[in-house]
């Protein structure tokens, strides 16, 4: 791939990106969240037509139009949310949209065989009988691997193939995509974890800011200087300090020993997903008032469950949570709210706004039964409308004023609108999830100040974020997940990049 | 005494016939609902297009004279209706209840209309020759599969083999695993190149004649005649026969057989065991369907992708 | 388990804008017009007979009024139970079990004076709409079981549990139908305009709608319920209680379709019999979308429903018009306010063509 560009909107994900990859290399794309990885491998894959760039393939420059064109010039792709048909069976997901297996009646004998060839080959363990939805999460990612191998592929992109196993499923993983390989097939592994790919990969590409920042061979390279280059070598730690010496008196040295109570307690917590795994194990934490707790992880390690569980969205399965001192373990939202909860949630438009509804009834929702919004249970349209205007013009929400429907704002006005409405009741905790996702520069600014406002009041912030950027700049403490479980907690003074990547990666630091 | 003397009995046999012949319309209809819902699209218009069939079956064969016609017409109105609410479904993504409520009312208003239209609003009611039982000789005579298999019309025949048909389609047929897959996991089914929304379009078309065929047994067998409104809320009966059936046709099959058996007992009250109204024998099929769907023995089973309008995915986020 | 799973994403879109509404109700009856002309007739003259008898007499107006009653009620109760996001589709059954309750106080208490049977009639009823609704929502809330299809299933059950009632317990003495015995004048309600059938019904209506106006866009309560229809998720993070407003709308519409069973037995049918309604639950589904689930929007689709329906006889026999034309209108009227993105997406696809 030379000179990959691809645009959305206003965002450049990819820009001038060159990868090469060689028959039986297993090549790393490293980067972090939003490093435009994901993005270059649908290019691969034909789900997005480039703007600009060309591919080629055994040398010959191939328009990539369509997910069958892909599939055509053996390009496979295993995504990370996986693309099957729980209650088909294996076979039957092999065949599906695959004429070869017959136009009008697929002969799932034959399939079968053939993928119990295949499977033995490279040591896929696999019953083609057996329905997707009894089979292990490893289980249905050796189903993806078939189907991409059975429809010939030489090509095969594996997005966060190791997010989703255990040590031991990965270690599976690694001996099938080596044998893969050592048969001449191209191996694409997008990764985050920096054991990983210093273990399986002979090359590794890093992204970053939708560029190539680097490529190496990996054995010539560190986890270290991987890390590094991943996030980048400058980051701007300062801000912190920035705001903390010119508020007034910088009555709050940073990261000082001595915390004034503590806000939140978190104690051995520990949640399941909707499929029953486990997301949250025995995590502890405390955020002190007057500081910022950072959460750094990559996503989708159990950053989002803690949220949910601190503010009440998710059951606790074990474990206790406390607000100033009192246990909320199993209280609802509500209650949680009147301690003095605010949430940002990452998710604005399904969790935190009614699009159809107007910048004042958004405003209002978690507060729309005490006084002076509600008057014997009638609504105070004037309290309502005088805090939609207070924050409008606090904030700086660019808007047609307190009536305009949310879901016709910008995302930068709407995310003002969701801090708005959080940080204005005065807040003791602030559990912020990637509170800057989707902003551009300014907006973001804003977003960090506002928050860094709420600790010099004297609030606590649980800031959960995948961005290293933002964690380093605001955090007094940092607290690093690793699948459900806290890897470790490193204070401002002592954190570095290296330190923070290696617990990311799930490695002790 | 013999235990088993009752199976000799006429009055025996004549409910197990009935049983079958006041099962195959829903039957029908439920199989048709099959097809769109094991693709993702709920149906709420069978019993339109059940109305619709009995209606336009009826005036073929009226007009033209011949029963295959009729029936023939009926599949293809029925088959319409089933694109004109796929359009609403699939293509709009519009909610898939208030389309079926809206073209159930349409369905009732058009027929009636029309009817009236053709036929004038005179007292005395037109009527069709309608299928006549086949003559198998001493096959009928055999005990209880005798009755409910060999007294019944070609219709009802034709509606049994549909029944293995619809089992052979979803079950090993490449079109049935797209309509599983389909409606299962529409995203999965499009990276693999299943073009999502002809399958549906085609499932529920199938749908709507499968319906259509159901609304004209009512017609062009059971009765025929038309009436107004004579389907009755049997399509909304066969949205509770696919439910008990598990979406599986010879669930639909056994389910449909209930509804049956608990209507042609009511009409033999005589049959009851003492003391149990017979409305109560009407509730049973219903409140088993409740049970199926709270869970109480097992999931229901719907699938994953059940009333939930497919969008293309291709641009946008990483 | 969140409980914004019982309801992961809002399953439909609320109707558009009630502007959207009389396009369509015009276009349904220019298609109406065509149809009217097929037959023969000048559509002007089918249209002039149809709402002349529907409103243009004081006898007609007062059916249309009182045909008002049912689909009003019942529009508004589904109309409530959608701003929860409840697709309740069992007013039907709910009517006709309040219908029942309601005469068998009536029956049971016929000595009580009118301005307490009354009362307890209408409060039974509401009671017994309530109570159905209730199952469907513990079902739903409990077991997760879609209310789209128990309503349905409930509403069967409901037609046959009300007709071994009255073909048992509560039959009429020594009658030959299956019907309850006839009410007293003491528990009907009072007739509003002398030589029609209006009722006082009407008045319960426009309570009701003035109530369900002030509850949803003043009352905190109603703002909420709101809330929870539109987005369930985010209604819980602001720790609205969504089981307690889906459970509300569930109750309310199981009350209110009661409600219009007891204003159906004590105005109409001054008894309960089998055929109460002819689908009213039903229609009302429809109303409560083409009144873009607005209080006043419903009421004004109920009119509308309702004087089509009276007006169809008239324009029969005056005309020579099959009435049936009023039920394809009514159809035609919903296909064409959701089918409206239609429109748009042809045109889109036109000039995606061009290009």
């Amino acid at each position: 791939m030379r000179g990959i560009r691809v645009v959305f909107g206003l965002l450049v994900a990819n820009d001038a990106v060159d990868l090469a990859v060689r028959a039986g290399e297993i090549h790393a794309l490293l980067g972090e969240n939003g490093a435009g990885k994901s993005t270059l491998m649908r290019v691969l894959a034909g789900l997005i037509v480039p703007d600009a760039g060309e591919i080629r393939i055994g040398g010959r420059i191939e328009p990539v139009g369509s997910a069958h064109e892909a599939m055509r010039l053996g390009i496979g792709m295993v995504h990370q949310h996986f693309m099957l048909v729980p209650t088909l069976t294996v076979a039957e997901n092999v065949c599906l949209g695959l004429a070869s297996t017959g136009r009008f009646f697929p002969d799932l004998k034959t399939a079968a065989a053939k993928i119990r060839d295949l499977a033995s080959t490279y040591g896929l363990d696999v019953d083609p009988n057996a329905r997707v939805a009894d089979l292990s999460i490893a289980g249905q990612q050796r189903v993806e691997i078939l189907k991409a191998l059975y429809r010939g592929a030489r090509i095969l992109i594996l997005d966060e193939p190791t997010a989703v196993l255990t040590p031991q499923e990965t270690e599976g993983l690694f001996r099938i995509l080596r044998a893969l390989a050592s048969e001449g097939t191209a191996i694409i592994f997008i990764s985050h974890k920096l054991n990983e790919v210093m273990a399986l990969t002979e090359r590794v590409t890093v992204l970053r800011q939708g560029r190539v920042a680097a490529s190496a061979v990996t054995a010539e390279t560190d986890a270290r200087r991987l890390a590094r280059m991943m996030v980048g070598a400058e980051i701007e730690l300062p801000k912190l300090e920035d705001v903390s010496a010119a508020d007034d008196g910088g009555h709050l040295p940073v990261g000082r020993e001595k915390r004034r109570g503590d806000i939140l307690r978190v104690s051995d917590l520990t949640c399941r997903d909707s499929r029953g795994s486990l997301r949250v194990d025995h995590a502890s934490l405390v955020v002190g008032a007057g500081e910022i707790v950072g959460v750094a992880g990559v996503d989708g390690n159990g950053q989002q469950e803690l949220a949910e569980a601190v503010v009440g969205l998710r059951r606790a399965e074990a474990g206790t949570i406390s607000l100033l001192g009192q246990d909320v373990t199993a209280a609802p939202v509500a209650r949680r709210i009147a301690l003095g909860l605010a949430h940002i949630p990452e998710d604005r438009h399904r969790t935190a706004l009614v699009e159809p509804m107007s910048i004042e009834d958004n405003v209002i929702l978690e507060q729309v039964g005490r006084s002076p919004f509600s008057r014997g249970g009638w609504l105070d349209r004037g309290a309502t409308r005088a805090l939609a205007s207070q924050i409008i013009a606090d904030f700086d929400v660019r808007s047609t004023g307190p009536a305009q429907k949310v879901g016709t704002l910008s995302g930068g006005n709407q995310q003002k609108v969701v801090l708005g409405r959080a940080l204005s009741r005065d807040p003791r905790l602030v559990v912020a999830v990637q509170p800057a996702r989707g902003l551009d520069v300014g907006a973001t600014a804003f977003v960090h100040r506002a928050l860094l406002a709420r600790r010099a009041a004297g609030a606590g912030v649980l800031l959960i974020s995948t961005e290293l950027d933002e964690i380093l700049a605001l955090s007094d403490r940092i607290v690093v997940m690793f699948k459900g479980a806290i890897m470790g907690e490193l204070s401002r003074a002592a954190v570095t990049v290296e330190k923070l990547g290696l617990l990311m990666a799930g490695q002790a630091a | 005494m013999n235990t088993l003397a009752f199976l000799a009995d006429p009055a025996f046999a004549g409910f197990l016939a009935a049983s079958m012949r006041l099962a195959i319309p829903i039957m029908l209809a439920a199989l048709g609902g099959l097809f769109s819902e094991r693709s993702g699209v709920l149906n709420i218009g069978l019993e339109g297009a059940m109305l619709i069939g009995a209606f336009v079956g009826f005036v073929a064969a009226y007009l033209s004279g011949s029963l295959a016609l009729g029936v023939m017409a009926a599949v293809i109105a029925g088959m319409a209706f089933g694109v004109i609410l796929g359009l609403y479904t699939i293509t709009l993504g519009a909610n898939q209840v208030v389309v079926g409520i809206a073209m159930n009312l349409l369905a009732l208003g058009v027929t009636a209309f029309f009817y009236r239209l053709i036929f004038g609003s005179g007292t005395q009611s037109p009527r069709v020759d309608a299928f006549t039982p086949l003559d198998l000789g001493l096959l009928a005579d055999i005990p209880l599969i005798g009755p409910l298999l060999f007294r019944q019309d070609i219709l009802a025949y034709i509606a049994l083999a549909l029944i293995l048909a619809a089992w052979f389609v979803i079950a090993k047929t490449r079109f049935g695993l797209n309509i599983r897959a389909v409606g299962e996991h529409p995203e999965a089914a499009e990276t693999l190149g299943v073009d999502v929304f002809h399958i549906r379009y085609a499932a529920i078309a199938i749908s709507g004649s499968l319906a259509g065929l159901g609304g004209a047994f009512l017609s062009l067998s059971a009765t025929g005649i038309f009436i107004d409104n004579m389907t009755a809320g049997r399509g909304y009966i066969a949205l509770a026969i696919l439910i008990l059936g598990r979406r599986h046709p010879f669930g639909v099959l056994l389910a449909a057989l209930l509804f049956g058996a608990a209507d042609a007992l009511q009409l033999r009250a005589q049959l009851l065991p003492t003391g149990v109204p017979f409305q109560f024998l009407l509730m049973l099929p219903y409140v088993l369907t409740i049970i199926v769907l709270a869970g109480f023995v097992g999931r229901d089973g719907a699938p994953a992708a059940l009333g939930v309008p497919f969008r293309h995915s291709r641009s946008g986020e990483t | 388990m969140s409980t914004a799973e019982l309801a992961p994403q809002p399953r439909f879109k609320l109707p558009p804008a009630f502007g959207g509404g009389i396009i369509a109700v015009v276009s349904a009856f220019l298609v109406g017009a065509a149809l009217i002309a097929a037959v023969g007739v000048n559509p002007l003259t089918a249209y002039a007979a149809l709402f002349e008898a529907a409103v243009g007499t004081k006898n007609g107006l007062a059916e249309t009024l009182v045909r008002t009653v049912p689909l009003g009620l019942c529009g508004l109760g589904i109309a409530l139970a959608f701003r929860a996001g409840v697709f309740n589709v069992g007013a039907e059954g709910q009517l006709f079990l309040g219908g029942t309750a309601a005469a068998a106080v009536g029956v049971a208490c016929a000595g009580w004076p009118s301005f307490i049977l009354l009362p307890a009639m209408a409060i039974a009823a509401m009671l017994a709409g309530g109570l159905w609704s209730g199952l469907a929502a513990w079902l739903k809330l409990r077991f997760r079981a879609d209310e789209l299809i128990t309503t349905i299933m409930l509403n069967y059950v409901a037609i046959h549990f009300v007709g071994f009632l009255l073909h048992g317990p509560l039959k009429e003495p020594n009658g030959a139908l299956a019907q309850t015995a006839r009410l007293t004048s003491d528990a009907r309600l009072p007739v509003l305009l002398a030589g029609t059938r209006l009722h006082a019904g009407i008045l319960i209506v426009l309570v009701a709608v003035v109530l369900a106006h002030l509850f949803l866009w003043k009352r905190v309560n109603g703002f909420r319920l709101r809330v929870v229809g539109l987005n369930p998720r985010a209604a819980e993070n602001a720790g609205i209680n969504i089981r307690a407003m889906m459970l509300f709308g569930f109750l309310v519409c199981g009350a209110l379709s009661g409600l219009a069973g007891f204003a159906e037995v004590a105005g109409v049918q001054r008894r309960m019999i089998e055929n109460l309604s002819p689908g009213f639950g039903y229609t009302a589904i429809i109303v409560a979308l083409l009144g873009s689930t607005n209080p006043v929007g419903v009421l004004a689709a109920a009119f509308l429903f309702a004087a089509l329906q009276i007006g169809a006889t008239t324009m029969e026999s005056a005309a020579g018009v099959p009435g049936t034309l009023t039920t394809v209108i009514q159809g035609l009227v919903v296909l064409f306010l959701i089918g409206r993105p239609a429109l748009s997406l042809l045109r889109e696809r036109l000039a995606g063509r061009r290009t």
